[in-house]
Order: structure tokens, then sequence, then C-alpha cells
């Protein structure tokens, strides 16, 4: 099923990327071939195979509650875009979640 | 827009609620959930950050065991089944209070699951059901600068501090409360305090609404009695016990006007407003957001060993359920009486004043009696009273010992709460002790009979409650600072 | 004198450097000399961190004079791909995103270089966030190929591939997901390993794919790569999917050199259509070559691994949309739009828009996709079952020989600007080295000739089980050797792009 323009303008919006109209044109059709290819999968018949998320086979990988050095304020704010009040200034939020 | 509501009453009366609620605890660990920073309460802004829980890029997530042991322990309480094999997952969605625009979280794999948790109701037992208990990592607190209220809307930017982002959260959910009726309110409350009361005897928490170690969302719905369930909103910003109560009654108030409508009740988050009790629409939930879950590639499963989950399980205390019913017996109270203490909040208190040396009636009157009083009066919770359990059973060891009586005794612990000092300083600063020296009752009572000739006259002809008025002089003046008893008898002495 | 030091392996140069025969001030001046004659041609660095380097170097000086002891590569200097955090040097990941950015951190594996005292001489250029074949994503321009400048590097670590081969550096790390260390140590006639997955620490590498990143060593000979895998391998406890077991005995196994008896299988599934035939005639040349020194060679087949490539495709992007959602402009980086009218949501979307080039919009929102509801399942999620599919496939060949070989890339250095706007074409470049990735496997890339058709090198890629790093370098120090014999030199004596 191929992907429409609308389609990969709505996943760009729930990205957080402001595609402008010339790249969605460049984009969409590029992605819709791509998609075209990786569906490849579903050929593969895998009832009852289960997935694997994690390579290494590790469980139970722990740390003591124990502290640790953390950042000063100053170093953790050196590179923010704004600072106010020893706090990240952000532009304003719409909307609680 | 003011909401139309249906009185209380008139809609438990036509429409059957069924309550959930959503509890979030933050652990009390000393670290972060995924990082050694510390996680204390009230630091300067941003002064315990680093680079994982700043999600700088680069940075891995470590699981802290301790909040793994917690969060056993709060399963186990709840008794729920603890997973063999579970693992995390990333909710991702974008918020600035969230560094890296996924919330490490469990999905379809939490820690613990199918427990349960009974609650007393206006003598009723409600079994709540616990559907899930999972962990999850906490977010940083915004500040909303420039609106009017300080909230989100009409703020002109916003200020974000980090140090909470990271510290270990529990979310407790519970199955769907149905059948309590006109008691939902006080039931969702009822569940709120004994989860609570079991988070901190559990030792894994200091489950302060106030300080937000605490969170509640409730949900509600109605329906005529025997139809589906309706269609349930959540409520947020639920910060105290109390309005626990008061968002499931408004809800409840404000959905049964709804229906009668014939309308249709709105799936939506609102938001509860403590000034007014309200709640108002907040974000549509209609539009479910899309948090695409995936398990956590950084981290590796957890499955702790059977073994570990019986030693966690060996070493829970009593719960709270538990030590009422063996209270209840040492005080011989009866379960009402029971309820009525734990309703006012005040069975730690009660039991600290008996361990403190009041007897359990002493600790009892006064903490649901003058206190709850005081408290209700300036609408704090009893704990938060500026007297100690051992400074009111110093005052019932007082009144026991003669020192004071009940209506001293009453003006000491005003002084206590306001902050004059411990009871002894304070009988001593005020001169309140009863008058106990003979000599002197003596004299006042003299006193008073020579002022009063014609009701000395009257009790000595065999009118003895006249004695009263004579009593009553006395003690007016000794400032009440009399044993009243003492004095009638010896009015009573002297004049037959 | 200075050229000569340049031209010395890393082992080499750690010999001179314990016998004091050259100082780790010399051979750092001596890099440093290189990189500023030749990289403006190569752009294989982003940043020359020349102060830096030169007191790191006299401090090695300095210690080795007092006496103290000092590991193997004390002094030998390294390039470092810029998707590692080094502490107050810039990293940037190849993004407009994180330009001016300085960590405050390194990452565990830049401490561990610093504590071997090897010579960071700055951090080299890659594809955007470690996404591509070719260093062509790379917001800050290509590097080019030192066989033929008008070539790719590779990539998506290019950069550090080239400084190698351009004899700017005799040692580099990079990061291998889907083929980013072995196709551009293929396409750049150098040695260039992907260690097994999590036997080297992901701490501080900017994340692509978590499940997939691995980071390894670059050098021109199978030993120099082995003493840089073994200096940066090992268990890291900030790293929850790092392996707790001792660094397989690369070192040793690249001394001892020895095929004989060693049982090898060839991949039927790697190779024939979509190889060029050059590559193809290099490759059948290394099994014979390995047959002649002892290995018993059978084919094998891996039906599955013709998956590998839409399933990694599939995997990749979903962990990586998530990876670069902190990319936002609130807490570092970009900030753009900022003018006090937009909200927050307007500003990340466009300073996302602006700092992050084609190919990452392109992956991002392929795995915003690929982890829908609703699409979950029929793409991630049998995504990951392939992925356990092809973990069998190669359970059950590792069951019948010791390793598997494999030309390393299907072509030889492609045009840059040929494969740029065709991200299908650019994604076969990886055909070969995926499966190793999405398995978490160990696998390796050594030089095994020049292509008759156009002269660029061809690699011959080895895969050995999970912890069995050392069979990777035990056979391919044993086939570089026998090569080198054959050839009369090493293969990167006969780049001419220089």
């Amino acid at each position: 099923m191929p992907i429409t323009r609308d389609e990969v303008a709505h996943l760009a919006r729930l990205s957080r990327i402001a595609l402008s109209d010339a790249e969605l044109d460049h984009l969409a059709p590029q992605l819709d071939q791509i998609i075209t290819a990786v569906a490849q999968v579903q050929e593969v018949a895998a009832e009852g195979i289960p997935p694997t998320s994690h390579a290494t086979g590790l469980t139970n990988v722990f740390r003591d509650d124990e502290p640790a050095p953390c950042l000063t304020p100053a170093e953790a704010l050196d590179q923010a875009p704004a600072v106010e009040q020893q706090r990240f200034k952000v532009p304003r939020i719409l909307g609680e979640v | 827009m003011t909401e139309t509501l249906v009185p209380y009453a008139e809609a438990t009366e036509r429409y059957e609620p069924v309550i959930g609620l959503e509890t979030h605890v933050e652990l009390g660990t000393r670290t972060k959930m995924f990082c050694g920073c510390v996680t204390t309460f009230g630091a300067e802004p941003n002064s315990q950050t680093c680079p994982v829980c700043l999600g700088l890029p680069g940075s891995l997530p470590v699981v802290n065991r301790t909040a793994i042991e917690y969060t056993i322990r709060i399963g186990l309480a709840l008794n729920c089944t603890i997973a063999e094999w579970c693992r995390f997952a990333r909710k991702n969605y974008f918020y600035p209070d969230m560094p890296k625009n996924f919330q490490i979280s469990q999905y379809d794999e939490p820690l613990c699951t199918d427990g349960y948790l009974d609650v007393e109701v206006n003598g009723k037992t409600v079994r709540v059901g616990i559907e899930r208990v999972h962990l999850e990592e906490d977010t940083g607190k915004s500040l909303h600068v420039g609106g009017a209220t300080g909230r989100i809307h009409g703020a002109e930017y916003s200020l974000v501090d980090y140090n909470r982002a990271g510290i270990p959260l529990v979310e407790i959910v519970t199955r769907p409360v149905t059948g309590t009726g006109a008691d939902a309110p006080v039931a969702a409350r009822l569940y709120v305090t004994e989860l609570r009361d079991l988070l901190r005897s559990l030792g894994v928490s200091d489950v302060r609404m106030e300080e937000g170690s605490l969170r509640c969302d409730v949900n509600t719905s109605l329906a005529p009695p025997g139809a589906p369930w309706g269609t349930r909103t959540e409520t947020k910003n639920v910060n105290s016990l109390r309005s626990v109560e008061r968002a499931v009654e408004f809800e409840i108030e404000r959905q049964a006007a709804v229906l009668d409508a014939q309308g249709r009740v709105k799936q939506e988050t609102r938001h509860f407003h403590e000034d007014n009790g309200t709640t108002t629409s907040g974000r549509s939930k209609e539009e479910a957001q899309d948090y695409r879950y995936f398990p956590e590639p950084d981290l590796v499963p957890v499955a702790p060993p059977r073994d570990w989950v019986e030693q966690i399980r060996a070493a829970l205390p009593e719960a709270p359920a538990k030590v009422r019913a063996r209270l209840r017996t040492e005080w011989n109270v009866s379960a009402p009486e029971m309820e009525a203490i734990v309703n006012a909040g005040a069975l730690d208190l009660v039991r600290q004043t008996v361990a403190a040396g009041a007897s359990p009636a002493d600790a009892r009157k006064w903490w649901l009696g003058e206190l709850s009083r005081h408290a209700h009066e300036t609408g704090m919770e009893l704990a938060a009273l500026a007297i100690t359990p051992a400074q009111v059973a110093r005052v019932a060891a007082l009144v026991s010992a003669g020192t004071l009586n009940d209506k001293l005794a009453r003006q000491v612990i005003d002084a206590v709460l306001a902050g004059e000092g411990d009871p002894d300083e304070i009988v001593k600063a005020r001169g309140l002790a009863v008058v106990s020296d003979e000599g002197a009752l003596t004299a006042a009572v003299d006193e008073a009979i020579a002022a009063n000739p014609d009701v000395a006259a009257k009790v000595r002809a065999g009118k003895i409650p006249a004695a009263g008025v004579l009593v009553g002089a006395v003690m007016k003046a000794t400032r009440g600072q009399a044993d009243a008893a003492r004095v009638r008898e010896l009015i009573l002495q002297r004049l037959t | 004198m200075s050229s000569e030091l340049t031209r010395m392996t890393a082992a080499g140069l750690s010999a001179a450097l314990a016998s004091r025969e050259v100082s780790a001030t010399e051979v750092t001046r001596a890099h440093l000399d290189r990189i500023a004659a030749v990289d403006d041609r190569v752009h294989a660095f982003l940043h020359v961190a020349a102060d830096s380097a030169l007191e790191q170097a006299a401090a090695i000086d300095e210690r080795r004079t007092a006496g103290d002891d000092l590991g193997p590569l004390a002094g030998v200097p390294v390039a470092v791909k810029d998707v590692f955090a080094t502490r107050g040097l810039p990293t940037t990941a190849g993004s407009r995103i994180l330009e001016g950015w300085h960590p405050p951190y390194d990452a565990t594996i830049t401490q561990r270089l610093k504590q071997a005292g090897a010579i960071i001489l700055g951090k080299t250029n890659m594809d955007e966030f470690a996404m591509g074949s070719s260093t062509e994503n790379s917001a800050y321009g290509t590097s080019r190929n030192p066989w033929d400048l008008d070539k790719i590097p590779g990539g998506s670590s290019g950069g550090s591939s080239a400084a190698v081969a351009a004899y700017e550096a005799p040692l580099a790390i990079g990061t291998d997901t889907g083929g980013s260390i072995r196709q551009p140590a293929a396409v750049c006639g150098i040695v260039g390993t992907k260690p097994t997955y999590g036997g080297s620490s992901r701490y501080g590498v900017i994340a692509f794919a978590s499940s997939l990143d691995t980071p390894g060593p670059f050098g021109r000979t199978v030993l120099d790569a082995a003493l840089l895998h073994e200096a940066m391998s090992g268990h890291d406890p900030m790293d929850s999917t790092s392996i707790d077991a001792p660094v397989p005995p690369v070192v040793a196994a690249a001394r001892e050199a020895d095929v004989s008896g060693m049982r090898i299988g060839v991949v039927a599934e790697l190779g024939g259509e979509g190889y060029q035939p050059g590559v193809l005639a290099r490759f059948a040349e290394s099994v014979e070559l390995l047959e002649s020194l002892g290995a018993k060679v059978t084919e094998v087949s891996c039906p599955h691994f013709r998956y590998a490539l839409p399933a990694y495709y599939l995997i990749a992007p979903s962990e990586c949309s998530s990876n670069l959602a902190r990319f936002d402009a609130m807490r570092y980086g970009l900030r753009v739009g900022d003018d006090g009218t937009r909200d927050a949501e307007e500003v990340m979307a466009l300073t996302r828009e602006q700092g992050f080039g084609a190919e990452v919009k392109r992956r991002v929102i392929l795995g915003t996709y690929a982890l829908s509801s609703g699409y979950y399942d029929a793409y991630y999620g049998k995504a990951q079952q392939v992925r356990t599919l092809i973990i069998r496939d190669f359970d059950a060949a590792f069951g019948q020989v010791d390793v598997l070989v494999s030309p390393a890339t299907p072509t030889t250095a492609f045009r840059i600007g040929e494969r740029v706007d065709d991200p299908m074409a650019m994604y076969l470049a990886d055909l070969a080295t995926i499966p190793s990735d999405l398995a978490g496997n160990a696998a390796i890339s050594v030089p095994c000739g020049l292509a008759d058709e156009d002269g660029l090198p061809v690699g011959l890629q080895v895969m050995a089980p999970a912890m069995a790093d050392d069979r990777l370098y035990r056979v391919a120090a044993a086939a570089e050797a026998a090569f080198t014999r054959r050839w009369g030199h090493p293969l990167l004596a006969e780049a001419k792009g220089l």
C-alpha cells in the first residue's frame, strides 16, 4: 500500500519536522519507494517466531542506589539556547499533556 | 462556561458511578531511576542533573536495583503477581519537560499485575482490583511565566528545571470500581488514603501529596443502573485526599446533567480546581495519542529471580489493615469507631500518642475531638497541625494527674498550636495549673460564700443544686483553674 | 623523517616510542603536518585538536621520561569519529543541529583512549547521525577517498577511514550500525572491525540505532586494528547492553595468524547478482588463498539474509526516530524561529527542519511510520521476527563452520554524487554487512586486492560468532600476510589519489 503525500505530511508533523512543500514533493515518492521495499519483510513466514529486541541475551543489569557525581548547574545550562533563573528557558508550551 | 449540575443525591439516585484511579508514587530511593543523581526535594534548579537524566546525546540509562525492589514490594503488598520477565518500553511524545522526548516506562509488560486492595467504606469492604503496577521515570518541572495564573494558558514562555527528571515513579492502576453508588467519592478518597498508608508502611516513599510524591488521576463515568458503563473522563491536578473526593462528586453531578439532557459525555482529560471544587475541560482524549511504544533497546529485560521475590515478601511489614485490626482489639473500639479514626486521618497519630503514654481513650478523645475541630476550622490535615503526639500525651497526663482540667487542657492545646512551646512550659508560663492548694481553694470558697449569702443560705437549707452558683463563682475567681469537683466538695463541707 | 613517521604502523610507532627512538610530540607533530598537507583535499577531519593533542603528547613524553609504565598505545595518534562525545571538543555527529556543541562529558571509549595514552588528533567527518554509506550526508561536506578523490570513502565512518588511508592517523575509531566501519574500510583499502555488539561501550556514542550501534577500530594493518580493538573494548557499567566478559584475545590471534584446520563457510546469499565482477573475482581468490593456508572451505546457506536489508531499514529508522527526538532546540544545539511569537512546538519543528538533512528526515519519518499504531506489527514487529530468523541462520551456520566469509561490499567505491539522490541504491552498499549488525556478532573487513575494472580496493569480510572476535583477527591476519607476500607491499602503497 503506497504512502500518500498527506500521510507523509502527517508523519512529519508527528515527528516535529516542518517540511516545506517542495521537500514534501521530493520526499514522499522516495518514502513510498522505501516503504514498498521494506514491506518485503511481510513475505517471511514468521508464525510463532519471537521478535528479537535485544541480541545479547543479557538480563538483570542493575546499578546500586548510590549517588554519583553530577553536573553543576553551570555545566548543565552551559549550552542552553536560553537561560533564566538557572532554568532552561523555552518558548511557550501550548496545552498540558 | 458554567456547567449544569444535578444535585448529588439526585444524581446518584438515577445513575451508577464507576470510578478508577491512577496513582503515581515517587519512590524514595536515594538516586534516580537510571542514573546516580540524588533525589532530594527542594534543591536549587538544575543542580541535580547529569548527562543521563538530561538526555544529552550519547547518554544511556542503567536501572536502579532498589527501585525494582521497592516496586516488587509494592506489588506484593497489593497482592499482585510479579512478572518473571519483563521489559521497559519507550513512550514517545514531545514535551519540553521530557529531556529525551520519550519516557522510559513499561507498556505491555508491567512488573506487577492482578492484585487488589481492600478498603472499608461505610462498614462495607470494597475490594479494589489493581490491574498493574509499573515503573517509569518522572519528568522535569516547568514554571510558566507571563500568564495571569502561572498556569500554561496565556504564558509567554516557560522555565524548566530537570532536577525531578528521572526520579523513579511507580504507577498503580486500578480496575474499574463498581457498586459503590453514592459512596463512590468517599470510596475513591479512602482508597487513596489506604494506598498512601500502605506505601508509607512499606518505606518506599514519603507519599506527600502536597510535595508531589503521591499524585492521583481520577476516572469517573456514569450510567443508568444496569446499563453498560458510560464514557469516562480523567481528572488531573487532584492534589489532596479531599480533592479526590470532591473531584468525583463534581464529575458525577456534571455528567448526570449531561446524561439528563440526552447528551454525550465527552471522553476527555479534565483539570480539577482546588478553589471551587470544579473540573474544567483540558485536552480532549478523543484523538488518543499514539505513543509508538517499543521495547527500550538501551535496557535489557528484568527477570526478578523467584528467591529474591520471596526474600522481599518475607520482609514485608504488617499491612495497615492488619495493624488496624490489631489496634481495634487492643484499644477495644468498635469498627465504626475505628473507621472514624481512620477517616479523620488520625490512626497513626492516635497510635503514637498511645505509645507516648496516653490511654487509647484519651488519645482518641483529643485527636477526634478538639484537634479535629481545629483542623477542620483551619482547613489543615490533622498530621499537619503544629502539635505532636508526644505533646498530646503530655496534656492527657497532666489532666490525669489533676494538674489540668478539661477546660485548661484545651487552653494548653491551643497555646501549643499557636507555637507557644511545650505543654509544661505553657502551664508554667501562663500559670494554668489547677489550683490544688487547699488553703487557696478554701479561701476562695469562703469568699464566694461570703459574697453570696442568699445562695449559701439556700444550700444550708438543703437546696444542694444551688451550690452550683457558688462553684461557678469560685471557678470565675480562679479563672477556671480550680478542680470543680473539689470546690463543690468544699462548699458542701462548709455549708452542710 | 616526518613522512616516515606517518607511514609507520601503530605497532611500529608503539615500539619506536617505547624504545625512545622517537617522542610522542614528534609523532604527533608529524601527523598534524600530514593533516595540514592533505586534509584540504581529503576533508577527513571536522576538527583538528592540534593544541590539546600536543599537550597530551607532551604529557606522555614526560611520563615516559619519568619511567612510568605506559601501555602499547601511549603516544600513538588516533582519529575519533565525530559521533563520540569528547569533553571540551566539538561533537556534531555530522549534523547542523549540533553545530558548536561541546559535550560536558567524555564517552567511555574516549576516556579509555585517554587512559591508554593515545593522542586524539581530532574529530572526523561522518554521515549525519551515522546514516549513510558515503559520508555525503554530512552537513559539513563530504570526505574523499584517498585512492581517488572523486570517489566516496564510504560511510558513515568515512572521515575515520579516509584519515587512516591518507596516513593522517595510524588509527581511528568509528561506529558500525549497518556496515559503517567495514564498508568504508573496504572501499579505502584498510582494515575495519565491527566488534561483537555489547563488546565495546556505547556510553557517550550519539545514538543512531541503539540495538545495532557498535564502536570499533580502523587500522592499516590487522595487528593495528587488534591493538586498538583491545584498548577500546570491554565491559562498561554505564552501558546496560555492555557484555561483562573479558575482551576476546584479538591481539594474540592477530599475531598467530594461523588458519590451518579452521572451517570457513562461504555465504551463498552474499554474492552473485548485484555484486561487481571485480569484487567477486578478488573474493574468490581470497577463498582459494585461505584454503591454500590450510582452512577447510564449504558453502553455507543463510536463507533469511536476503531479508536483512528490509529488516534493517525498518529497525534502524524506528530506533533512530526515537533517539533523535531529543534534538528539539530546548536544551542545547540549534534553535530556529524563537522570535517571541512562536510556541515551543513550532520552534522544535522549524529547528529540526533546518537542522536535519534529507536522509535523517527520511529515516525519522520512516521510523515514525513503522512504529505507528496499526503498522507496528506488520513493520517493526515483523522486522524483529526476521531478525530472530537471521540470528538462527547464523547459529546454524556457526554450528558447521568457525567463521563465515563474503565480499565486504557489493561494489568498490562509487563516484561522489552517483547515489546521493537515490536512497535505495545507496542502501545496497550495506547488503553484505547488515546481517552481522542485526545478529550482533563480530565481523571484519580486510583488504584482499584491487578490482580489475577500476583499480579500487576490495574488502574481504570475515564473520564470527558473538564474543569470538579473535577468530576474525586470526583469519584476517593470515590473509593479510599471504596477500602482502603475494603483492610484495601493503595494498595501500598503490593508492594514487594523494
